[in-house]
């Protein structure tokens, strides 16, 4: 049976009795509440505001510009979660089950937009298409001056940008849980004369339903935190508003406000769908080894590389192109040694953010395991939604605490020690490391917690009852089982977090710039052909380690 | 595993936090790096003093400061239009400075009548239009573009932007709210296309034909036709019969919990003088705020202009205001 319903193991009720388990305080329950608290506080921060309302600015926005915004933020986040989920599931069907020329070079290569931050796809493609662009110059000298492209400038031009951005989320996930997936329940299911059409519907996407989930709903976070995209395009959704309330109406309340409202959105959407597929379970079905690939011939044999070779191309080797072509127009003039410097500090905190926020966020995952019931999977999504909060508000809700506690520290140094001391947190890559947990918590979850529904109870008991302890179980059993989630996630957070921006703006050490804080200057002065080069950089250094984590990953 | 990775970040931090060795100040700044580092440096060479800064837009650093409230360490707050600056000073993260040197060197409505915050260079924020479709003598005014001889010739920048809201704002100080929101729809219903996303975009949609003419900060233009001399694109000087051309300034202002209060007050009066001020005007292709000081040989190349003599300072008071009329109108 692919997935079937376990009973639901019931929570000890009461909030002392939370901790408790069979009597004995339970470290587990422990360190999922204080994550939830710490990554709680920023959240917290922001969603207080709603103690101070600001009615004025909240009348305004609701009479004028709220009904549109939700209007265009439900459409642009269903549409491109929709589209992003199909492309990303069709690709990595595709590059996992089947075989045809040139299978191998697109299965890493579609993964590649993944570097490529989401507004600088969004840009090109206003460049290229839009009315001054070379694809419309071109057609107006060819056809006449009446001849008009769609407007990309438009709600359908954003969707495009943030779909061609974000699939490989899917993608990534999908194809991991496809290569891992047990070929015998496809097996099982020929057998009983499924043709392969129906095979994958019925049996490998039903499977593969948790990955393509995590994928999905990791997409539908970043797409209703987005800002810069829906900025090239000018199309407004919630989280314009949020920026209209604080920039240029000059109310952080409302803006947070709104902030909050956007908040708690995403938790009773995740709950939701965490509440429906709560009595999953969801096991490998035979060796995945020594699999055989769908051999594809016909039509199919030739419609396949051309459709990766097409998307690969939207999404990748044409915004890739003008950006090269933009850097090497500035290169004489920009490149110099300090791009060494701003390379070296964007690997060193994509590498330890990476390391960090995978390592919490596969204790984060182990505690759920450990503690099935309605209150840890809801403090569990709590915990991930930092990634769904438009990265300028998170940046505040995490900064007012952070200058709090020095405020309270520098008093404490003052009082009991005559001294004067200088803040502890502010300005430092705790402080910044910290900000990053609290934003990408669920970018590593959500690979992880879907791996570990794989290891069965059952497999735990045998391994035990052959006598491995906690720690040997972990590490013979659970961790090569885990690898495959654990690259991923590692992928992701890194990826993520080179291409971040505010909170590495706000939150960085005097003279810690990178790729991402370069790319910034040049573009909030409008000035794309010199941000192309840190862009490219960027580009550069978040492949090498992709492809060969990929390559590592690869049977 | 996880003390021993906390413990190297700590050693990490230690080891990249900067040694104190000689006068330093400590600057939030919201001008982009690499307008402000070459005036930053030039600063160092001539005086030996170091310069600390960080980048951010200004919402955030404005922000950032209030949380740090008394344990700031920044000295000075830099910002790009004055409404932000106005905005910083209401919220009592500037403190006033009393320095003849200032006063002299920037206009009275360049600086805040409180003496908070002080404007470096000068934006000014004028007409652009097609040489190939349009005549000089067919353009007047800002308020002029809402009339329907220009229905679907208009091109403009997002409302979201700070220049449009401070030209709004301008525009309600000189009209009131009634007329500016008239004036505003008027634009909305003229526009040829739905409003850009920057002024270059903007600039090259009138170049290309897709409208006529357009409204845009000078040293856009200035950057635009660097690259590309031949596009059919100049700039007109508007309302010169009336209040003169709209124009915004980047500036500083001393912040309240300084710990380097007079080093910041002598960095700001170097800022403002002739020295500096073509340094810092120039590298953006703005205007100095210092009347002794001549604009760069490229901006002079554009001619001469009256300006709006209001105090910048009714921007930022007035910035509110004209977002919420912006949205009534149907600018987006």
């Amino acid at each position: 049976m692919s997935a079937h319903a376990l009973p639901e193991r019931k929570a000890p009720s009461g909030a002392f009795a939370f901790f408790r388990k069979r009597g004995r305080l339970s470290a587990w329950r422990l360190f999922t509440f204080t994550l939830c608290v710490l990554v709680a506080i920023p959240l917290l921060v922001v969603a207080s505001s709603l103690l101070h309302p600001d009615r004025e600015t909240w009348r305004h926005l609701a009479d004028n510009v709220l009904p549109e915004l939700i209007r265009h933020t439900l459409l642009l986040t269903l549409g491109v979660s929709v589209a992003a989920g199909i492309l990303g599931t069709g690709l990595a069907w595709l590059t996992a089950v089947c075989d045809f020329p040139g299978r191998r070079f697109f299965s890493w290569s579609l993964m590649l937009p993944l570097a490529l931050p989401a507004y600088v796809t969004g840009f090109v493609l206003v460049g290229l298409l839009d009315f001054t662009g070379p694809i419309a110059t071109l057609l107006r000298q060819w056809f006449g001056p009446q001849v008009r492209l769609p407007p990309i400038r438009s709600g359908g031009g954003a969707a495009l940008a943030l779909t061609l951005a974000l699939y490989p989320y899917v993608y990534l996930l999908a194809r991991h849980a496809f290569l891992s997936q047990g070929k015998r329940a496809l097996e099982v299911g020929q057998s009983l004369g499924l043709s392969r059409r129906q095979g994958f519907l019925r049996i490998a996407l039903p499977l593969a339903r948790p990955w393509i989930a995590g994928g999905v709903a990791l997409v539908a976070m970043e797409t209703l935190a987005d800002f810069g995209t829906v900025a090239v395009f000018n199309y407004d959704t919630f989280t314009t508003g949020i920026y209209k309330a604080w920039y240029s109406l000059f109310s952080l309340p409302a803006a947070a406000q709104l902030a909050s409202l956007l908040i708690l959105f995403v938790f009773v959407v995740l709950f939701l769908e965490q509440r429906l597929r709560a009595g999953m379970r969801y096991t490998p079905t035979g060796r995945s080894a020594g699999r055989e690939r769908l051999v594809l011939t016909g039509f199919g044999r030739l419609a396949a590389p051309l459709f990766c070779g097409a998307v690969l191309t939207v999404a990748f080797i044409v915004p890739v192109g003008q950006l090269l072509w933009w850097a090497l127009g500035v290169a004489a003039q920009d490149l110099d040694l300090r791009y060494w410097a701003y390379l070296g500090r964007s690997l060193l905190l994509a590498g330890m953010a990476a390391t960090l926020i995978t390592a919490t966020a596969l204790l984060l995952a182990y505690a759920r395991r450990q503690q099935r019931g309605a209150l840890t999977d809801a403090m569990v999504r709590f915990a991930t939604l930092g990634y769904a909060v438009p990265g300028a508000v998170l940046a505040i809700g995490i900064y007012l605490p952070i200058a709090w506690f020095d405020r309270l520290y520098i008093g404490l140094m003052g009082e009991l020690f005559g001294r004067e001391a200088g803040p502890l947190l502010a300005g430092t890559l705790l402080a910044m490391l910290s900000a990053y947990l609290v934003r990408f918590l669920a970018v590593a979850h959500e690979p992880l917690a879907a791996a570990l529904q794989r290891i069965t109870p059952s497999m735990d008991e045998a391994a035990r009852s052959l006598g491995l302890c906690s720690r040997q179980l972990i590490q013979r059993v659970h961790l090569p089982l885990l690898k495959g989630g654990v690259v991923t996630a590692m992928i992701l957070v890194f990826v993520d977090v080179m291409k971040e921006m505010p909170i590495t703006l706000m939150t960085r050490p005097f003279g810690w710039d990178t790729l991402a804080t370069r790319i910034f200057e040049m573009t909030s002065e409008g000035e794309w052909e010199r941000a192309a080069l840190p862009a490219v950089a960027l580009l550069v250094a978040g492949l090498f380690p992709v492809i060969l984590l990929t390559r590592q990953t690869e049977r | 595993m996880f003390s021993r990775l906390l413990s190297s970040l700590i050693l990490l931090a230690a080891a990249v936090s900067p040694l104190a060795h000689g006068e330093e100040v400590v600057v939030y700044s919201a001008r982009n790096e690499q307008l402000i580092k070459p005036v930053f440096d030039a600063y160092t060479r001539a005086t030996g003093v170091t310069i600390r800064f960080i980048t951010d837009k200004e919402g955030p650093l404005m922000q950032r400061l209030k949380a740090e409230g008394p344990n700031t360490p920044a000295d000075l707050l830099l910002t790009v239009d004055a409404g932000n600056l106005w905005q910083a000073a209401e919220e009592g993260l500037l403190a006033p400075v009393n320095s003849p040197i200032l006063q002299s060197n920037v206009p009275a409505s360049l600086r805040d009548p409180g003496n908070r915050w002080f404007g470096l260079s000068v934006r000014a924020r004028t007409i652009v239009y097609n040489t190939d479709r349009v005549r000089a003598s067919d353009l007047s005014t800002y308020e002029d573009l809402a009339d329907p001889k220009w229905k679907g010739r208009l091109c403009l920048r997002t409302s979201k932007k700070v220049y449009n809201q401070s030209l709004v704002a301008m525009l309600i100080a000189e009209h009131g709210e009634a007329k500016t929101e008239r004036i505003v729809r008027g634009w909305v219903a003229n526009l040829a296309t739905d409003p850009f996303a920057d002024d270059t975009k903007m600039m090259e949609a009138v170049a290309a034909g897709q409208c006529d003419v357009g409204i845009g900060n000078t040293y856009y233009y200035g950057r635009l036709m660097e690259k590309k001399p031949n596009l059919p694109l100049a700039l007109f000087w508007p309302n010169q019969q009336g209040s003169g051309v709209h124009v915004n300034i980047s500036g500083a202002g001393v912040t309240r919990y300084a710990k380097n209060r007079a080093g910041a007050i002598r960095l700001l009066e170097w800022l403002s003088s002739p020295d500096a001020q073509n340094l810092f005007a120039d590298v953006n292709l703005e205007y100095p705020v210092n009347p002794q000081v001549k604009p760069a040989p490229a901006v002079a190349a554009w001619g001469e202009f009256k300006r709006n003599p209001i105090n910048v300072a009714k921007a930022g008071e007035l910035q509110a205001a004209a977002v919420k009329l912006m949205d009534r109108a149907g600018y987006k």
